[in-house]
């Protein structure tokens, strides 16, 4: 592995699972995904640092027991400052319209026209970057960084190790969330996601 | 039999212990069966070269950026498209089966419906572009990115997370 299959039916597929759970998650409300920010609602960061937790130990066990090919699953390029200048401007877009562009897709398909509208602008925002590419095209692979496009090749650690940090920050965040949490009234419902 | 009122309570969401593992399970099988992650912009990418293909093909065509995927006359052909249809579907059946579907504009209880989808809006504007400066979103850099041990996927979380907490005070929390 991996099958290194791009057809239509592994992406139906994919797709459909991704989507099925970030609705059941609650991830298509923007009130209960921008409580994160808010601090009133932590299920934004406990879902996905569990799930980068499993997949990243999932593919640890299995390239470790010979099933997957070392070397063998995309890695982004370490071009840091494009991914923090792109990872800033979303996190904005996020707070403001209540959406990333996963889970507008998600609110869309839940009866969401606020997320109709963000959809649309994310198409408005690709036209905005196409039209002043010569200038900002720099910016896409700014602060490259030659250390390693993983974690454990440039901090020179072994992967076991980056794993359970990763680990003990999950739980962290189930705890330390939780309590904040509570101090406000709790993680957003399905009720008062639905509400008038 | 149910009170008639129970027909209308949506079902409760997963507990995030419960969908974390199932988004993860899903990732590491997406992993297992393409050899990269989840993603959503490059649909978007392909969306807006295909409806800019549509309204100013020469504009478009002519464009560094998005020119080149026209050139085989099918922009949206992509395994990401696919999957972006089979998001569209997982969510509908989840929304639907779970009495959580109903179309409204939502996040109005704290602004006007003007200003919501306004701001709706700009936040795409804000988010599309910005994807295109990382060469990916949430799901593809931030989580997947992360996944395989990134060092882009972490410090694309950083900023989105710094960026979020400071934009949410400044936009008195966003939608609400």
């Amino acid at each position: 592995m991996p099958f290194n299959d791009i057809g239509l039916a592994s992406g139906l597929l994919c797709g459909f699972l991704f989507g099925y759970v970030l609705e059941n998650a609650g991830f298509g409300s923007p009130c209960k995904l921008t409580a994160q920010f808010r601090m009133s609602d932590w299920s934004v960061f406990k879902v996905m640092f569990t799930a980068i937790v499993v997949a990243a130990v999932g593919l640890f066990v299995l390239r470790s027991i010979g099933l997957v090919a070392p070397g063998s699953m995309y890695v982004p390029p370490a071009f840091l400052g494009a991914v923090a200048i792109g990872g800033a401007l979303i996190g904005a877009g996020f707070a403001v319209g209540g959406y990333c562009p996963g889970t507008s897709v998600v609110g869309l398909f839940s009866g969401r026209l606020d997320a109709l509208l963000f959809s649309i602008g994310l198409v408005g925002g690709t036209w905005l970057f196409a039209g002043s590419f010569d200038a900002v095209e720099k910016w896409t692979t700014a602060g490259e960084s030659t250390a390693g496009d993983t974690l454990p090749v440039a901090l020179g650690v072994p992967e076991w190790v980056i794993l359970v940090a990763m680990i003990a920050a999950a739980v962290m965040i189930f705890v330390i969330g939780g309590r904040i949490e509570r101090h406000f009234n709790g993680p957003l419902d399905a009720s008062a996601a639905m509400r008038d | 039999m149910n009170t008639p009122n129970k027909a209308c309570d949506p079902r409760p969401f997963w507990p995030p212990l419960v969908a974390g593992v199932a988004l993860g399970v899903v990732l590491l099988l997406t992993f297992l069966l393409t050899g990269h992650g989840l993603g959503a912009t490059g649909f978007f990418t392909r969306l807006a070269a295909w409806t800019g293909g549509e309204l100013a093909f020469d504009a478009t065509y002519n464009n560094v950026y998005l020119g080149p995927l026209l050139d085989d006359g099918k922009p949206m052909s992509s395994w990401i498209t696919w999957q972006i249809i089979g998001v569209a579907l997982g969510a509908l059946a989840a929304s639907w089966s779970t009495g959580r579907f109903r179309v409204r504009l939502d996040g109005t209880h704290k602004t006007g419906r003007i200003s919501r989808g306004t701001l709706a809006l700009l936040g795409g504007v804000l988010a599309g572009f910005g994807a295109r400066v990382a060469a990916g979103c949430t799901s593809g850099v931030g989580l997947s990115g992360t996944a395989t041990l990134g060092v882009a996927g972490f410090v694309f979380l950083g900023a989105f997370f710094a960026a979020g907490l400071l934009v949410s005070r400044i936009a008195k929390g966003g939608p609400q």
